[in-house]
């Protein structure tokens, strides 16, 4: 599959905003998902130091 | 023949499944960002046009694995959940409040994706079909079993009761599984079928296939750190937690 420009990647179609949102809004929960990964650990560490 | 002495039952105790977690996870985080570039590189750049659907099937390389690991993550959940229940194995409860949020993730993604793939092929963001509503039900099974053990004080107790949720919840797995079998829905059937054929072009179940083990590594990789996590929660007044705690 080869697109024409990046403007053809983006519309995709026409179906730009099913395909983005759907590939956007997952994205947006493996990175919430490991920033709260992230927050657990590092207060699980700093209460072990108080 | 004698048996190779491999003490497995020795990863039983979170004492030592702690380090062993925390080792093989990088691992499976990098095989699973890996996988996932050469999954979406097939996705967005090899798969062709679908003649029918346009641009917009290209949903499926996340809806498809998000919907798998949705079920198997639940069924290997209540799995855990009841091993921890039938032999009292603390770590086994770990493993199963470990992988319910994941679960819990890739199932509001499943739904997620259906609504936006829904809306420009069917007419509708949501219907309430066979299919559907069983995997919004397995959403709140999800959330039910997260909100009953936070709910509990006591994480044995708390352990035991979520894990008859979990696995009387089971029986919702197959339902969602065939379900398209079942009932006449507006879903399509399945996608990859073991008896015949697939009647999608190979580039796309390649992809769709690629981006299924990027989730399982993913799923995987987060589990054993959340699992960590968890340990030291539940062990904090245990020596061993103490001498890593002296030691951070």
């Amino acid at each position: 599959m080869s697109w024409e420009s990046l403007s053809a990647f983006i519309d995709m179609g026409g179906y730009g905003g099913y395909v983005w949102g759907s590939f956007g809004v997952t994205a947006l929960c493996i990175v919430i998902e490991l920033a709260a990964l992230a927050m657990r650990r590092r207060r699980i560490l700093r209460e072990f130091r108080e | 023949m004698t048996m190779p002495d491999i003490r497995w039952y020795k990863f039983s105790s979170p004492q030592t499944f702690y380090p062993l977690a925390g080792t093989l996870a990088p691992w499976f985080a990098i095989a699973a960002a890996v996988f996932a570039v050469y999954g979406l590189y097939i996705g967005f750049f090899l798969a062709p046009t679908d003649f029918q659907q346009g641009e917009a099937y290209r949903i499926i390389f996340i809806h498809v694995p998000a919907a798998w690991m949705s079920m198997f993550l639940y069924l290997v959940m209540a799995g855990w959940a009841a091993v921890g229940l039938a032999w009292n194995t603390r770590l086994s409860s770990m493993m199963a409040i470990a992988i319910a949020p994941t679960g819990a993730m890739m199932t509001f993604i499943a739904l997620w994706t259906g609504a936006l793939w829904g809306k420009p092929m069917w007419g509708a963001w949501w219907v309430w079909d066979a299919r559907l509503t069983s995997e919004l039900i397995l959403l709140f099974l999800y959330l039910g079993f997260m909100f009953l053990h936070a709910a509990i004080e006591d994480p044995r107790r708390a352990d035991r009761a979520a894990a008859v949720i979990a696995i009387v919840g089971a029986i919702n797995v197959p339902i969602i599984y065939f379900s398209v079998k079942w009932w006449n829905t507006l879903h399509q059937g399945a996608s990859v079928n073991l008896t015949r054929s697939s009647t999608m072009a190979s580039t796309m179940l390649w992809g769709m296939l690629i981006m299924s083990i990027a989730f399982w590594l993913y799923s995987i990789a987060v589990v054993l750190v959340r699992v960590r996590c968890v340990i030291l929660e539940r062990e904090r007044n245990a020596d061993w937690v103490k001498q890593l705690g002296a030691r951070t």
